[in-house]
């Protein structure tokens, strides 16, 4: 699937900028982690930001998100601010967690993202239930669920698809595959690497489409939540690939220079800038105001981590149960 | 270690004050021994150099225990011969089995769980069985081979040594001093035959004079009764020998000279009794300064060795707390022990008038086994005596 | 009828009016498990509920436990309050994932964002053999979860009246039903309402030994309360009723009290919910302790299927009369 239709030059500075943002954003946790300002697990989106990017586009504020542990893009894309996820990467109490997630749990309630979920399928049931909750109640919402093609595997997946068709509840699944499960290719793992037919054989409208494509991607996606809104989940399998290794722990000896470099070819980013100057919708000075832009709100995220606080640790048993009042 | 009273089986070497090849003369202080009742310096009895110390700082060791080696001579000899080595430690008794509330009630009650039968589980002592041997309400059916035998010595074999713990902390130690003076009070009780006599004293005389004598004397000078008390039954017990030693192996053993225990409560609860050496012999400046240094000492926990063992008699003046009257309990072995309760102002008949005037009651605890009914009559008309006459105190 | 008017009602039935309280109180209840609509519920504990309130709001589900309970957790995060029946608390480990990971993790590990107000209810217990893979008592395992309250109804009462305030708790809610009891019948006053769901409560009270049981083994405690009695042992018996987080005081109070304790569970011995009380009382009551605290449990083996065999492996009153007679000695 490609986008043929004529592309805006706001919107499509708009899409790269978002792009960037997760870019940039990123490539400073690199620094910070070799620094070791920011510690334990981090999963880099590096390569994938044109699928949480463009996927995310389609949805409405009021929209859920429930993501993986490789969520840094899909909290900043949503409107979690770029400094509540470094000072969370900090561990700090100003972080969107308190400090008590880390990279791999963001979670933030005002744009409605139900986290980093760090077990492998976890998150699908989880957006089975906000979708039922919608439903029950007669709120016409979306909940995206992003989740990796690792996930694919594991009964929960299959557990989720069934029900979630079963029941017609209103749940985006975005397969961001990668064509690892960790150090593990797909052809090693699944037995039917096609991972729509999975979802299509569960009765629920479900394709593939160019995850390193940003503008083909949103336009799956509007499709796509369009028929959810309409009452029926939908499956995208958005194929894509991450230049990056699995985390900062991977030496990465399971996949060929060769086969990184034939990626990064279709890097998401000069992808997306190549056109918009191919149909001279951008100039040079709009990039570099773009960039600027970007290192800003990263410096500025930075000093926020930096001069965040630490919690106490007499709170620490807090928030084992719930403090506030419920909704 | 040494025995610091008749009722301690075994003690806690607290700290050294010696060390290898320093040399001592008799008197020195060498050591500072916790009996469980008060911290209590250890006098070395003859002149040498130390040669080896045999037991560490913080463990508890049976009365009798060979504390240290010393060699006779300077520290400039070489010694000829290796020391006696120390008795053979006894091997660790095999711990009781008492329940945790069984061992806290026993302690709170001054129970000792080794003369206890249990009934628990495998035999183990409850609380149930503490409680009712507090009560005296179960006799085992046939002694527990390491109890103590009955009655007799002013020494009794010591009960198996408990497993060495270092000192307590202070509530633990408050603990402890209850159950040794229960234990020790309860064997005064069952062993000796007490009988009681009192006679109340007019003071008017001995107030008058001490009041004229403080006239004289600077502030922290000053004397109080409870000086002409001790003084008078001090005298009195060196003119009493019978109620004046102790009873040792079945036998009154007469001592040399009269060192009065002077019964002393401490803050935390408790009390001591150590000895004002030959009171009897003192002046009373003498007695004053003696009392003062004891009363701080003995709740600072710091009294030497021989004041607790030395004792030949007791007194016990509860006259501070505004009591009248008080029978007291004899501390085993001695066989005797005086007690004053307040100088009240009573009623009092002289030559057919009656009369306003400061009152003593004295009383008499005795040893039936050593004096009677006689001889404690006398020794109390003998206190009356040295009170109507009190510029011979 | 009166306030007051006494009905004679079943375990099950009892349960079952809690959750059509729920239902008829609240919109935003539901009921959601395997087989608890058309069915009736595999112990007929949802029987006519369908009937009543419709498909919607009771739900049957596929047999896909991981899908239904972390629905469940989504749904309460979405601002409904879901009961989830798990037929089995051996099925309740294929759902694992979701109460650990999720349920009881989410509100932490987003520095307090998120309330999880979600009741799981789930048979639990051994006695109909039914064998190894539908008879154990895996409280203890899910009472280790910070984030959970884990409640054992073992009354009419509890049965009634501990759900109402389990659906206000904006924390999960696990509740275990014994096997054994939904057949157990007694009166309870027609107006019989909500029960705390913090407190242990003392079922019967006495002086020499306490005796510590929960769900299925409350009534072996009290049967061998009145044995005891017999011989003149006066057992106090507690009922844990709560099982997360532990009512330490009640039991404590009572040690102080007896100075004994025997812990009947029907959890394997080893790691159980029996070794954490009795190392609350070590740590909190050892100088009131006049004897070692006593376990009844059940015998380390898969429960076997014939009926002798499963008699052996699970608690007995007889033997909680003997450890009780053995500490308190003649009595």
């Amino acid at each position: 699937m490609s986008a043929e239709q004529p592309l805006e030059r706001d919107h499509g500075l708009h899409l790269l900028s978002q792009m960037l943002r997760v870019r940039r954003f990123e490539e400073k946790c690199v620094e910070l982690y070799s620094a070791a300002k920011i510690r334990g697990f981090m999963h880099l989106y590096i390569g994938e930001e044109a699928v949480a990017v463009g996927a995310i586009e389609a949805l409405e504020p009021d929209d859920a998100v429930v993501a993986t542990y490789r969520e840094h893009g899909h909290a900043l894309v949503r409107g979690v601010s770029a400094g509540a996820i470094m000072a969370e990467m900090y561990g700090k109490l100003e972080g969107c967690s308190r400090g008590r997630g880390g990279s791999m749990h963001l979670f933030d309630a005002a744009t409605r993202f139900y986290g980093g979920n760090a077990i492998v399928g976890g998150g699908l049931p989880l957006a089975l239930g906000l979708a039922l909750a919608d439903k029950l109640q007669g709120r016409e919402r979306v909940t995206a669920c992003f989740f990796g093609d690792g996930a694919v595997a594991e009964g929960e997946f299959h557990e989720s698809m069934n029900l979630a068709a079963l029941w017609r509840l209103p749940v985006l699944f975005c397969c961001e595959n990668n064509l690892y499960a960790m150090g593990t290719a797909i052809e090693r793992y699944e037995s039917e690497t096609e991972l729509a037919l999975k979802a299509a054989s569960y009765e629920m409208p479900a394709w593939s489409v160019d995850g390193m494509d940003v503008i083909a991607v949103e336009d799956a996606a509007r499709r796509a939540t369009a028929e959810v809104r309409g009452g029926m989940p939908c499956f995208l399998e958005l194929r894509t690939y991450r230049f990056r290794a699995h985390s900062m722990y991977d030496p990465d000896l399971y996949r060929s220079k060769e086969e990184i470099e034939h990626y990064k070819q279709h890097d998401p980013i000069p992808g997306l800038t190549g056109r918009l100057e191919a149909a001279g919708l951008v100039t040079a000075e709009d990039i570099e105001e773009i960039e600027r832009s970007v290192a800003e709100e990263i410096e500025v995220a930075i000093a926020f981590a930096e001069a965040g606080t630490l919690e106490p640790v007499e709170d620490l048993e807090r928030f084992v149960y719930w403090e506030g009042t419920t909704a | 270690m040494p025995s610091l009273g008749a009722d301690m089986t075994s003690g806690t070497l607290l700290e050294w004050r010696v060390k290898p090849g320093d040399a001592v003369k008799r008197g020195d202080i060498v050591a500072v021994v916790d009996t469980s009742k008060a911290e209590i310096e250890v006098e070395i009895f003859e002149d040498g150099v130390i040669d080896e110390l045999l037991v560490p700082e913080g463990t508890r060791v049976p009365v009798g225990t060979a504390l240290a080696t010393v060699r006779a001579g300077t520290e400039d000899e070489v010694p000829s011969a290796r020391p006696v080595p120390a008795a053979p430690q006894p091997p660790e008794a095999h711990r009781l089995r008492a329940s945790p509330i069984a061992r806290r009630v026993a302690q709170q009650l001054g129970v000792d769980l080794a003369a206890v039968t249990g009934s628990g589980a495998a035999g183990a002592i409850t609380k149930a069985d503490v409680e009712h041997a507090a009560a005296g309400a179960v006799t085992p059916v046939a002694p527990a081979p390491a109890a103590p035998a009955p009655a007799a010595s002013g020494a009794p074999a010591p009960p198996p040594a408990p497993p060495a713990t270092p000192a307590g902390e202070p509530g633990d130690r408050a603990l402890a001093m209850r159950q040794a003076i229960g234990a020790l009070m309860a064997r005064s009780k069952r062993e000796i035959p007490h009988y009681y006599l009192q006679t109340q004293i007019d003071m008017s005389r001995a107030l008058a004079w001490l009041a004229e004598e403080n006239l004289n004397r600077p502030i922290a000078e000053r004397l109080l009764p409870s000086a002409l008390l001790l003084s008078a039954a001090a005298r009195a017990a060196a003119a009493t020998p019978a109620l004046n030693g102790f009873w040792v192996d079945e036998a009154f053993r007469p001592a040399e000279g009269v060192h009065l225990g002077v019964a002393i409560s401490l803050r935390g609860g408790g009390l001591v009794a150590p000895a004002l050496h030959d009171a009897d012999r003192s002046s009373l400046d003498e007695l004053m300064s003696g009392l003062r240094d004891l009363v701080t000492r003995a709740r600072a926990g710091r009294l030497r060795g021989s004041e607790m063992s030395d004792p030949t008699i007791t007194v016990t003046n509860l006259g501070e707390q505004g009591v009248e009257l008080v029978h007291g309990v004899i501390y085993p072995p001695q066989v005797a022990l005086v007690g004053f309760g307040a100088v009240l102002e009573r009623p009092w008949a002289l030559e057919g008038m009656i009369g306003a005037r400061p009152i003593v009651t004295a009383t008499l605890a005795a040893d039936h086994r050593a004096s009677d009914g006689h001889a404690g009559s006398r020794f109390l008309t003998l206190i009356d005596r040295q009170l109507q006459k009190p510029e011979e105190l | 009828m009166s306030a007051s008017a006494m009905v004679t009602v079943s375990y099950r039935e009892a349960m079952r009016a809690a959750i059509r309280e729920a239902l008829l109180g609240d919109e935003r209840v539901f009921l959601m498990g395997e087989d608890v609509g058309a069915y009736g519920g595999c112990f007929g504990v949802s029987k006519g509920l369908l009937e009543e309130f419709g498909p919607e709001r009771i739900r049957d589900t596929p047999l896909s436990e991981s899908a239904f309970v972390g629905a469940g957790i989504g749904a309460a995060m979405g601002g409904m309050r879901p009961i989830v029946e798990v037929m089995t608390v051996n099925f309740c480990l294929l759902a694992l994932d979701q109460i650990m990971n999720n349920a009881a993790t989410i509100t932490h590990m987003s520095g307090g964002q998120f309330a999880i107000p979600l009741v799981i209810r789930m048979t639990t217990g051994a006695g109909r053999q039914v064998a190894a893979q539908h008879s154990h008592s895996l409280e203890g395992w899910l009472a280790h979860i910070p984030g959970l309250r884990l409640l054992a109804p073992a009354t009419l009462a509890d049965a009634r009246g501990m759900l109402a305030l389990s659906l206000e708790d904006p924390n999960p809610v696990l509740i275990f039903e014994h096997g054994s009891l939904y057949n157990m019948e007694g009166e309870l006053p027609a107006d019989a309402g909500a029960v705390d769901i913090e407190r242990a409560a003392v079922r019967r009270t006495g002086e020499h030994v306490t005796l510590i049981a929960y769900g299925g083994t409350l009534s072996t405690a009290m049967q061998a309360a009145d044995e005891l009695a017999g011989a003149g042992i006066e057992a106090e018996v507690i009922d844990l009723r709560v099982l997360r987080p532990l009512d330490d005081s009640t039991v404590i109070e009572s040690l102080a009290r007896t100075h004994r304790a025997v812990i009947i569970d029907e959890g394997w011995r080893s790691g159980s919910l029996a070794a954490e009380v009795s190392a609350r009382i070590m740590e909190q009551a050892f100088y009131e302790l006049d004897a070692p605290v006593a376990r009844v449990c059940s015998a380390e083996v898969p429960m076997p299927y014939a009926q002798h065999l499963e008699q052996a492996a699970l608690p007995q009153a007889s033997t909680v009369v003997a450890e009780a007679r053995r500490m308190v000695g003649g009595g």
